[in-house]
């Protein structure tokens, strides 16, 4: 069982058994893969601590009720299954700082947290706002064909490659 | 079960090694294509096997609605998010997972607070811009006005020998 020790698969092993993953979950849960939603839910689980039932007469908790789900779960699946795979691998460490980070912004943790907290809301403002991420949009909405999908994955990219490129190679 | 999905997937991302910011980042400069490499396959593989399923009726297609205003507006709010935070909703769990704390305390609240604030301005911005130019056919094969199969099979076709151009000349 050493392959589940290694430390890195080929994107193509990897790719693969996500698609027969997204099949897996059509085929006993009915559901496609994605993980927004699941952050729109948790924030109006902590909109309830604060307002209680009001939440709940709000119009979009109205169409994403803030309670936990299927995604929900599958969402906290990731960080399990992430760091089962990281512990076997020895990969699994405490890291504040990504190295391309520091290329360009120096090695302040401070202004990575600020930076990914600016980078973290226009994801979750985008995210709702397209209806979904790349697991929704990218991988789930794509194999389906959805215009939606197609579409949505063609402006992250387009805007993502646009803000990285200014970033490393104008800002820098 | 979605517990159990959710965990296959958070190891396989970080097998992939996308649930690195550096990975991700070198993606979207075009310099590391991994992320692609995954996405592109599984696509390739999950939608031949979903039609497949959908043929012996065993699994119903979900696409999501979605409209000119709604789509591309918020996918480019993502796409400069993305290009910040250096990961997405998916893989900032796997982050957490592995131990990339700017994913947790930065990341992943400010995901947060970005859907809390989406979810306040959400009845206004239905209503102005979320709204204009939905999308009436939801699939490509109905925009098309044709049998899925007709769609399926070059796009799978399409994106291997993307695949074979970006592992052999990049």
């Amino acid at each position: 069982m050493e392959w589940l020790e290694m430390e890195r698969w080929s994107p193509y092993i990897v790719g693969t058994a996500i698609g027969l993953l997204n099949c897996w979950t059509f085929l006993f849960s009915d559901k496609p893969i994605g993980a927004s939603t699941a952050f729109a839910r948790s924030s109006g689980i902590i909109a309830r601590l604060f307002r209680r039932s009001r939440v709940f007469e709000h119009p979009y908790y109205k169409l994403f009720p803030p309670v936990i789900d299927w995604e929900w779960m599958f969402v906290v699946g990731i960080i399990i299954g992430s760091f089962i795979s990281a512990q076997l691998s020895g990969m699994a460490h405490v890291e504040w700082l990504p190295m391309r980070w520091c290329e360009v912004f120096g090695s302040s943790a401070i202004l990575r947290l600020m930076g990914a907290f600016t980078g973290g809301i226009l994801i979750g403002v985008g995210s709702r706002w397209s209806g979904g991420c790349t697991s929704g949009h990218g991988i789930s909405g794509t194999l389906q064909l959805a215009v939606s999908s197609w579409l949505a994955v063609i402006c992250f990219f387009a805007g993502g490659m646009a803000t990285a490129f200014f970033i490393f190679h104008i800002l820098a | 079960m979605g517990l159990l999905f959710g965990i296959i997937f958070g190891f396989l991302l970080q097998k992939g090694g996308v649930t690195h910011y550096n990975v991700i980042i070198g993606q979207l400069l075009l310099e590391d294509f991994t992320v692609i490499k995954i996405i592109l396959t599984s696509v390739m593989v999950g939608t031949l096997g979903v039609h497949f399923l959908k043929s012996l009726g065993l699994a119903e297609l979900h696409p999501k609605p979605g409209s000119l205003g709604g789509t591309v507006i918020g996918g480019l709010i993502f796409g400069i998010g993305f290009g910040i935070l250096g990961y997405c909703p998916g893989t900032i769990a796997g982050a957490v997972g592995q131990g990339s704390l700017d994913a947790l305390f930065g990341g992943m609240i400010g995901i947060l607070t970005g859907a809390g604030i989406f979810a306040t301005l959400y009845p206004r911005l239905d209503r102005l811009i979320l709204s204009r130019g939905p999308f009436t056919q939801l699939t490509i094969p109905r925009l098309l006005q044709v049998h899925h199969w007709i769609v399926v099979i070059p796009v799978v076709v399409i994106l291997a020998l993307i695949l074979l151009i970006i592992e052999n000349f990049w």
